[in-house]
């Protein structure tokens, strides 16, 4: 892997960033809408049922905050992709000495931007408006962090090959991928209420994982390891799939002469 | 070695389904020369170009860059290659020099600053660098690309239709630079356009495709006399008129 190719990669996506405010504010404006939203949920049950009694709905607030770093890790890399289709540029950095992994790598550092911006802005709102503190969940945030990241890389792999295979008509496969994983992945609810056959599909994915566990150390039962071992192996199993559909796509679409249609059409 | 063959492309055939869009495609390309693709819409050309860039896989032939096989050596043969086309563009967000920045990072360009300033002082636009690229004329969007095409001195450039939609001032810029760069680097390059007096001040040989198969090769003045005609516009308006099996039958005489 080549890193100033990576670097430049990055780099090209920054100063789009730095140019359009509007993209920026997108980084912003959605995240903040749906914190607010929760935030006076959550503060409607406590006021219904008693601070003591609704004080596990903070649940909600750290749920709105983990999903939005899955959210925007699957983001940094579908989105990085269609902004090439966008701006037919897609062929100047496919003809260009880019290996995939390359510009992958750079999508997923324009996703760790995107959660950086995000999670910045989302635990001082919460804070401040909301008594919730992030960093009350204490060190268990950081392999909690990093097992969705992979999850958002792998599910934003997934699409990228998808928008690839069936053109810009797929290109809202980028924000829906996601939403179509959110009611099993339990982000705000726990697994047991799901009727028991799904509650094995949940399981299977990384990020149930890591919202069960959010949800255990809030509650003051500890950082679970069985949890963070289950993440990590479904996220290496994802992303290894992931990885070999975006490989299998790239050689269908190049043998169906579909790559240069998608980037001029 | 000196003067080996740049592209080496052997009975190169692509079908899309029962379509046959590319058949029996031979070509050698060496160093210095400038080779003209022409065709009409649909004869085939894009196809031909998608394949010699590495973005579609040919169902059958071999194709062959300074001496490799291209899928398998795909990075290494692109850093020595370059693009530009008129369908594809630079993201219109980023200024002149961010976007030449970046493709200099990628391509590992020394002394970037200076090969940037040098393209963009030779193609007359140095004051375009802080610009937006988004806000260009058709004209400047295509220098800015011609510069980002040369930053890494390729060894092999593929055009795209450089000067579709430019005013004759600007068409005529364009050539001038691309064959005194070409000349001074000696840089083998495939041409494709549908203008056919670039082809005839530009290309060294072109390269007739018509449904999918060469019809006519030489060079421009060659093909003229072949086709018993005055211009390159009537051989390619014959060609385009005629039907499958009397281009064919022309062709035997061409070659």
């Amino acid at each position: 892997m080549n890193f100033r190719i990576v670097f430049a990669l990055v780099c090209r996506y920054l100063f789009l960033y730095t140019r359009n405010w509007v993209r920026l504010a997108e980084v912003i404006f959605w995240p903040t809408m749906e914190l607010v939203t929760w935030g006076f949920l959550t503060r409607y049950l406590e006021g219904r049922m008693g601070v003591a009694e609704a004080g596990p709905f903070t649940w909600m607030l750290g749920g709105v905050i983990f999903w939005d770093v899955m959210f925007r890790s699957q983001q940094g890399v579908a989105i990085s992709f269609l902004e090439d289709v966008w701006t037919r540029n897609l062929l100047n950095i496919f003809v260009a000495p880019v290996r995939p992994i390359e510009y992958l790598a750079s999508a997923f550092g324009v996703g760790l931007v995107r959660i950086a911006i995000t999670v910045l802005i989302l635990w001082a709102l919460s804070w401040i408006f909301f008594s919730f503190n992030l960093l009350d969940i204490g060190p268990s945030l950081v392999p909690f962090f990093g097992s969705l990241l992979l999850f958002g890389w792998a599910i934003g792999i997934f699409a990228t090959a998808l928008i690839m295979r069936f053109g810009q008509a797929a290109e809202s496969l980028a924000w829906a991928v996601p939403f179509l994983i959110q009611p099993l992945t339990a982000v705000y609810y726990p697994v047991s209420i799901m009727p028991g056959w799904l509650q094995w599909i949940a399981l299977a994915l990384p990020s149930t994982h890591v919202f069960e566990g959010m949800r255990g150390v809030m509650a003051g039962a500890g950082f679970s390891w069985s949890h963070f071992a289950w993440a990590a192996l479904l996220n290496a199993v994802c992303l290894l799939l992931a990885g070999l559909f975006y490989h299998w796509t790239l050689s269908t679409v190049r043998a169906r002469g579909l790559l240069a249609k998608v980037a001029t059409n | 070695m000196k003067d080996a063959p740049v592209i080496e492309a052997m009975h190169l055939h692509k079908a899309f389904g029962a379509t046959v869009a590319l058949e029996d495609l031979s070509l050698t390309l060496r160093p210095n020369e400038i080779l003209g693709l022409l065709g009409v819409n649909g004869a085939g050309k894009t196809t031909a170009l998608n394949i010699l860039l590495g973005l579609t896989t040919p169902t059958r032939g071999t194709l062959r860059v300074f001496g490799q096989e291209l899928m398998p050596n795909r990075v290494d043969i692109l850093k020595r290659c370059n693009f530009a086309s008129a369908y594809v563009s630079l993201p219109g967000n980023l200024t002149v020099g961010q976007n030449l920045w970046t493709f200099a990072q990628i391509y590992g360009v020394k002394n970037h600053k200076a090969k940037i300033t040098e393209l963009l002082e030779l193609l007359e636009i140095p004051h375009l660098r802080s610009r937006v690229t988004g806000q260009l004329s058709a004209g400047e969007a295509t220098r800015v690309q011609l510069c980002k095409a040369f930053l890494n001195d390729p060894e092999l450039l593929l055009l795209d239709e450089p000067t579709a939609s430019l005013d004759p001032d600007i068409s005529d810029k364009v050539r001038k630079f691309v064959r005194s760069r070409q000349q001074a680097q000696r840089t083998a390059i495939i041409y494709t356009s549908h203008n056919m007096r670039d082809i005839e001040e530009v290309c060294d040989r072109l390269l007739f495709i018509h449904k999918g198969r060469v019809v006519a090769e030489g060079t421009p003045t060659a093909v003229m006399t072949l086709f018993q005609q005055e211009s390159l516009e009537d051989v390619f308006i014959q060609i385009a008129r005629s039907e499958a099996g009397d281009v064919f039958g022309a062709a035997k005489t061409a070659k």
